[in-house]
């Protein structure tokens, strides 16, 4: 195939996943400097789990051409595996409950 | 499917060809991938779960203790930490350009590309390593630590012990495949399928650096 139908065909060109790589680059700074941040432990958390999904998801999209491909195979992978992740989220409660049950 | 075309009736042909493409008179793959690339995003959904349970588990015992630890220097802990997550994502990027060069049928391009993504991938195990055995040397075992809950070692280690073996088995399936795609054994595909672990190894980290290591950070 040429270089032409290479880009156009079905993924990206490699301006675009020099691209992708600045940000992912530039969102991992922001997580090292939000680390040092006083932040509340919910806030924190929430940041950092939010860049990273978002990071997560220019890789899955771009490098993973995910983006490209079929719209039932994304149906198929993602939804799924993503709530089988949330469920495990289940747990929390008990978690909390450990630490308030703790002998002070 | 071709019966219509090997009976040589070229009338037939334009309908043998609009049966073809609709999706429901079969001889088409689901998905429009391969089987074999299908059968690696199905790995990676699964293996995806794996590491999601134990991050839950770490999580769970982290929310659950008073004492947790947070033992990661800015020097040298979190600037190592940083590097690794640097070389992972440039790993991604060469091996996004050797399936590039894959598919363009540039077989020693893309097996130097992916020699690229080899090089990072060791240095990311060089660093790791490195890291371990400081983290050893200071006290901290798989059930004790000289500094907080016992259950701090065995989540680190588990963690990234589980993490660093995917990369280390990455680097020897990338080989493979570059040996084998050099020579002509192997198709742009299986390329691209080694590309699609590699990439679901750097994700991994993209959650096992900031869980891990960024919410251990020592507060000056």
């Amino acid at each position: 195939m040429s270089e032409a139908q290479v880009r156009t065909h079905e993924s990206g060109s490699r301006k675009l996943f020099l691209y992708v790589w600045f940000w992912l680059l530039a969102l991992t700074g922001v997580e090292v400097f939000l680390a040092y941040e006083r932040l509340g432990v919910k806030l924190m958390l929430t940041l950092l789990m939010g860049l990273s999904v978002i990071k997560a998801s220019l890789i899955i999209s771009y490098f993973m051409h995910l983006r490209y491909e079929k719209r039932s195979l994304v149906l198929t992978l993602m939804p799924a595996m993503v709530f089988v992740i949330v469920l495990l989220f289940a747990f929390f409660p008990d978690s909390l409950r450990l630490l308030e049950m703790r002998p002070r | 499917m071709g019966s219509q075309e090997l009976t040589g009736n070229p009338g037939h042909h334009a309908e043998a060809v609009a049966a073809q493409e609709s999706v429901w008179s079969g001889g088409g793959s689901p998905y429009a991938i391969g089987s074999k690339k299908l059968g690696m995003w199905l790995f990676i959904v699964s293996d995806a779960i794996t590491f999601s349970a134990l991050l839950m588990a770490y999580s769970y015992v982290r929310v659950a203790s008073a004492d947790w630890p947070t033992p990661f220097h800015f020097y040298p802990s979190i600037i190592k930490a940083t590097v690794m997550t640097f070389f992972l994502l440039s790993s991604s990027v060469t091996m996004v350009m050797a399936v590039r060069a894959a598919k363009l049928g540039e077989r020693s391009s893309a097996a130097r590309w992916i020699g690229a993504t080899m090089f990072c991938g060791l240095a990311f195990i060089a660093l790791h390593a490195l890291e371990w055995r400081e983290l050893i040397h200071e006290g901290v075992r798989l059930f004790q630590n000289p500094w907080g809950s016992p259950l701090f070692g065995a989540s680190f280690f588990t963690l990234t012990g589980l993490h660093m073996t995917h990369v280390a088995v990455g680097v020897i399936y990338l080989g493979t495949i570059a040996t084998l795609f050099r020579t002509g054994r192997l198709d742009s595909e299986d390329v691209e399928i080694s590309g699609l672990y590699w990439h679901f190894v750097d994700l991994v980290w993209m959650f096992i650096f900031p869980l891990v290591y960024l919410l251990s950070v020592k507060m000056g």
